[in-house]
């Protein structure tokens, strides 16, 4: 019986200190807000106390996600020293707080929540798996926290989510297969046959690829999902039908190599043209045996793996910094390649972070703060190419949350990926389809 | 007297969770949230493999069937929280009850082996019907689909004790099953199937009903976790999250009513305190396994009854 | 392509597959027949067994001798590490069925973690010994699959010849059929146990390393040959060797096929259900005499 009686002691008590802290949450934000009239005050106190933002990094460091996972950390501390090394953002240090989310949407909730309330982060960011964001990004809205993805998922720009989750980075697959659409029908052919994975990644392929192609007069002959758990591919090749021109092809995870060998050897040199998505051969490097016949080849990429020819200075500080070789690989082992289409988004996204924390006055994690951050980020228009953007232009769509770039194919050529054609942001631009600013805050 | 101290003990077990939300800072208050939605779950699982003995790795099926039950229907119909519960737990229970008229043709290992293999036929089933589901993407529930009579499901308070009213629900359940008549035979199958056949008892009947019931919970817990969390996909429906529910049933003792949330509790917290140190939570979870059979076969209330809480039920 | 070809494609294909399958599933149904447990790590051994062998390959250098190397050390090791599991876990709880369940599902954590942790996230792939590629009037075809289904022949027939024809052989077969009698009749029946779960471990991991110049080591690679096994298992009748062979060859070649005809989620979907169905009203396997 004496122990039913110290829980219900203590719940009275800590039910007033719930209610004192709430109130003086409540007093916080509301002498935040009456400061906010005096934005050069605020930033004075701020700057003297030089107190770190905190930024959560949800990362894949385990599961599926993992190989990607390791890429995108080492892009994120590398930005992160930078704009540390640089003064920080509004003067004040970057505290990066990593969380291993087994790329798994129920525990990708939890670290958000985690990151909320016990680590007390001001942002959340780095996501990249699509059903990890559709897990976690219902928490960060209920909890308002600013939450910015690197997916390239059309999850954010369909509206599926909420005003909290943004993707300003790293261009969506809508965008991304749109743009390709001309130049595959003007260049290669135009009976098509779809090669993909049979989950959500690659239905945004089937569905957005198949309306953009018909629009240039193309047609989609036949589509070919894989299952996820699918790990032999030689069987599903004669289904292409004979008169395809173009074979599309795009699959993640570890059975990548094997998928493009089995390509390679039920076709020889006899083949249909190939045009790729780099997925495909991510963290894979493109002179491994058995890949030779890829020689001739096309790729999508969002951002040239291999150093080419005319590279910008801001490519040649990019790899140095993330520790890049010339031919996507790490200068520590050439075997290491790098995720070089998606990794960037890690890096751009940081920097975007830090104009919109100082564009709003972000000052502490309070509701209004948080709200400030929000409308800042929506109000942006795009980015210029540098060394903060090194992948190139964008423009942002405030009222839907995600960004659009410039998008590159390449030709694969002695083992190479050698860049023959590059998007206008245009090509890949679509009407929105939803409106983030409309929703309650 | 035993029947007494049984009471008080679970009794102050569910006060005490009651208690905890004034307490605990907010993280940990969702963590409980959620734990106690999942410890439903184990409930569920416990009354098949802990009371009847039988031995199932897929029970992710029944818990997926409750999530895509409700989930879907809330997505695409609109429908209110409250019928979508509902829904969902009958959608297990009916499920389950199929699953079982098969199933239970088979005992032991072979049990185990048909119960995974129905389960992952129903994952690709989920991603087969990607056009509905989303795949392994999954859907998202909007929040103003999620609300009841006015509040909302992501009202923390609101939650919490929506959880706790759910799991409070299956702990009285589970509790009033054992202490009846049926509770004992499925004991009595556990310990020994061919000498309760001999007693003239129909045990497929009663190993179905079982296996319905746990359906049911397991079904009941899907459903709340899409409405209460809003998030719906594949996962869910994988193989893991079977042998999750292995894990917490054994860790806090199979054939205990508190076990499950003990054991699910303690998983929790020792993969996140395990995190902060290291990033290797899988092997945590495996040398619990390896050591629990090795040292605490019984799992923790287990062994704790066989020492000095004899009158545990 | 027209129908006879893309069946052709499909039936090689399915025979490649099932040599494989039949040397794994071989090793689990071994294991259950003699000493009545089912391994849930097995297919981890499998894992195992293509990581090392691209350890060892990247160790030697030149493909041909690694290749060699790894064919004959890999299963050693994964061998070696059954032994210490055996000792250390499984004896001591008595090979009771339930409790070996958990402790290998354990088991399956602790090693993919431990693989994540020193061999890393990705797919590594693994040169073939021999790369010739054939070319047939309608396709190619990967030389080096023909090689592995003829290796995997020729150790099928081994562990055939051993487990009919020799002493160890006999030795296992008695205790498989009672193991009381066995040790009654002064049969170490411990020593038998240990050297059955390492066999067991050891065919696998050998298919493994035939597999990986096809298909990379990867950490996660275990959960599917698993289970395949599982299923050829339970269709081969729990523990009959013969069974499980002729149950690879009936699923590795049908799977082949019936992904000629349906969508593959579909066919893999179908022939889980068909399994199930199999253990239901067959409980003793489509082949298997009647399980002891």
């Amino acid at each position: 019986m004496t122990r039913s009686k110290t829980p219900k002691s203590n719940n009275q008590k800590s039910l007033i200190s719930r209610r004192a802290a709430l109130k003086g949450l409540g007093a916080v934000a509301g002498g935040s807000a009456a400061l906010g009239l005096a934005p050069g005050f605020v930033r004075y106190i701020q700057v003297s106390a030089a107190e770190p933002l905190k930024i959560g990094f949800q990362a894949h460091r385990t599961g599926i996600g993992a190989a990607y996972g390791r890429w995108y950390e080492r892009t994120t501390n590398a930005a992160v020293k930078l704009i540390n090394d640089a003064g920080g953002i509004a003067g004040r240090p970057i505290q990066l707080i990593t969380e291993d989310d087994g790329t798994d949407p129920k525990r990708g909730s939890e670290v958000v929540e985690k990151f909320a309330s016990q680590h007390k982060v001001d942002i959340t960011f780095g996501t990249l798996f699509s059903h990890v964001v559709m897990g976690s990004a219902p928490r960060a809205g209920e909890l308002k926290m600013p939450y910015y993805v690197v997916s390239e998922g059309h999850h954010v720009a369909s509206g599926a989510l909420n005003r909290y989750t943004f993707q300003p980075g790293i261009t969506d697959v809508k965008a991304q297969v749109s743009s390709m659409a001309p130049w595959i029908a003007g260049n290669l052919g135009k009976k098509i046959t779809m090669i993909f994975p049979d989950y959500a990644f690659g239905y945004d392929h089937r569905d957005y690829f198949s309306a953009a192609i018909e629009k240039q007069g193309g047609q989609v002959l036949k589509l070919l999902p894989i299952p996820a758990t699918e790990t032999s591919y030689t069987k599903y090749f004669p289904q292409i039908p004979s008169d395809t021109e173009v074979l599309y092809h795009v699959m993640v995870g570890p059975g990548v190599l094997t998928f493009v060998k089995e390509m390679g050897e039920f076709y020889g040199s006899n083949r249909p043209q190939i045009f790729g998505f780099i997925d495909s051969l991510e963290a894979v490097d493109i002179a491994s045996p058995g890949l030779e016949f890829l020689d001739g080849t096309y790729f999508w990429e969002a951002y040239p793996r291999y150093a080419q020819a005319n590279q910008s200075e801001a490519d040649k500080f990019y790899r140095a910094a993330v520790g890049v070789d010339n031919n996507g690989a790490s200068l520590e082992d050439s075997k290491d390649v790098a995720t070089y289409s998606h990794m960037f988004g890690c890096w751009e996204t940081l920097y975007i972070i830090k104009e919109a924390v100082e564009a709003s006055g972000y000052q502490s994690a309070t509701a209004a703060d948080k709200k400030k951050l929000v409308e800042a980020t929506e109000a942006m228009k795009g980015w210029k190419e540098g060394n903060e953007h090194p992948q190139g232009d964008k423009t942002f769509v405030g009222q839907i949350h995600q960004c659009f770039g410039h998008q590159f194919i390449s030709k694969v050529a002695g083992g190479k990926l050698e860049v023959v054609h590059k998007t206008e942001i245009a090509d890949g631009t679509y009407e929105p389809e939803t409106d983030y600013t409309k929703m309650a805050l | 007297m035993d029947r007494h101290r049984s009471l008080a003990f679970h009794g102050g077990a569910l006060a005490l969770l009651f208690l905890l939300q004034f307490v605990l800072p907010p993280y940990h208050h969702t963590n409980f949230t959620s734990i106690m939605v999942l410890a439903t779950y184990g409930i569920g699982y416990n009354i098949l493999i802990g009371y009847t003995g039988l031995l199932s790795l897929g029970h992710a099926m029944f818990f997926a069937a409750g999530l895509y039950a409700a989930g879907l229907t809330v997505h695409y119909f609109n429908i209110d929280p409250i019928s979508a519960f509902i829904l969902g737990a009958a959608a297990a229970l009916a499920f389950a009850t199929a699953v079982g008229l098969v199933a239970l043709r088979t005992t032991g290992v072979s049990f185990m082996i048909v119960t995974m293999m129905f389960a992952q036929a129903c994952f690709l089933l989920i991603l087969y019907f990607n056009q509905v589901t989303r795949g392994d993407e999954g859907l998202v529930l909007s929040g103003a689909a999620r609300q009841i009579g006015g509040l909302s499901l992501t009202n923390p308070t609101f939650r919490y004790n929506l959880a706790l009213a759910l799991f409070t629900g299956a702990l009285v359940l589970c509790y009033i099953l054992i202490r009846s008549r049926v509770g004992r035979v499925l004991v009595a199958i556990r310990e020994n199937e061919e000498r309760v056949k001999m007693l003239g008892y129909h045990t497929f009947r009663y190993k179905l009903l079982a296996l319905a019931l746990s359906g049911l919970l397991s079904g009941a817990a899907g459903a709340s976790y899409a409405l209460m969390f809003g998030y719906v996909g594949a996962t869910f429906a994988s193989i893991e999250y079977s042998i999750f529910a292995l894990l917490w049933v054994l860790l806090g003792g199979a054939g205990t009513v508190l076990g499950p949330i003990i054991g699910a509790l303690l998983m929790f917290y020792l993969v996140e305190w395990t995190s902060e140190v290291t990033q290797s939570y899988r092997i945590v979870v495996g040398a619990a396994l390896v050591l629990l059979t090795l040292f605490f076969p019984k799992g923790i209330l287990g062994t704790l009854r066989e020492k000095r809480l004899r009158w545990l039920p | 392509m027209s129908l006879g070809p893309h069946l052709l494609l499909a039936l090689m294909e399915g025979t490649v597959a099932a040599f494989v399958l039949a040397l794994t599933a071989l090793g689990l149904t071994l294991v259950f027949g003699v000493m009545r447990i089912v391994n849930v790590a097995h297919g981890e051994f499998f894992m195992l067994g293509a990581v090392f062998a691209w350890a060892f390959a990247h160790l030697v250098g030149n493909p041909a001798l690694g290749f060699l190397v790894a064919v004959i050390a890999s299963p050693i090791v994964v061998g070696g590490a059954a032994l210490v599991i055996d000792r250390a876990i499984l004896r001591r709880f008595n090979y009771q069925p339930e409790a070996t369940i958990v402790a290998t599902i354990g088991l399956l954590y602790i090693i993919q973690q431990l693989v994540l942790i020193f061999y890393g996230p990705d797919a590594r792939s693994v040169e073939a010994p021999i790369n010739f590629r054939v070319q047939l009037p309608w396709f190619g075809y990967s030389g080096y699959k023909l090689v592995v289904a003829g290796i995997a022949a020729l150790l099928l027939l081994a562990t055939w010849y051993g487990i009919a024809k020799t002493k160890l052989g006999l030795v296992m077969r008695a205790t498989q059929f009672d193991s009381e009698t066995a040790q009654a009749f002064g049969i170490p029946v411990d020593r038998v146990y240990a050297a059955v779960f390492a066999l067991g471990a050891m065919l696998a991991a050998i298919a493994g390393v035939l597999i990986v110049p096809i298909k990379q080591a990867y950490y996660l690679m275990g959960l599917d040959p698993l289970l395949l096994s599982f299923i050829v298992v339970i269709i081969g009748g729990l523990g009959s060797l013969r069974g499980a062979i002729i149950a690879a060859f009936v699923i590795g070649i049908s799977d082949g096929v019936i992904s000629v005809f349906f969508s593959p989620n579909l066919s893999k979907i179908l022939a889980t259900l068909l399994v199930a169905l199999v253990l239901i009203f067959r409980p003793e396997g489509l082949f298997g005499g009647k399980a002891r």
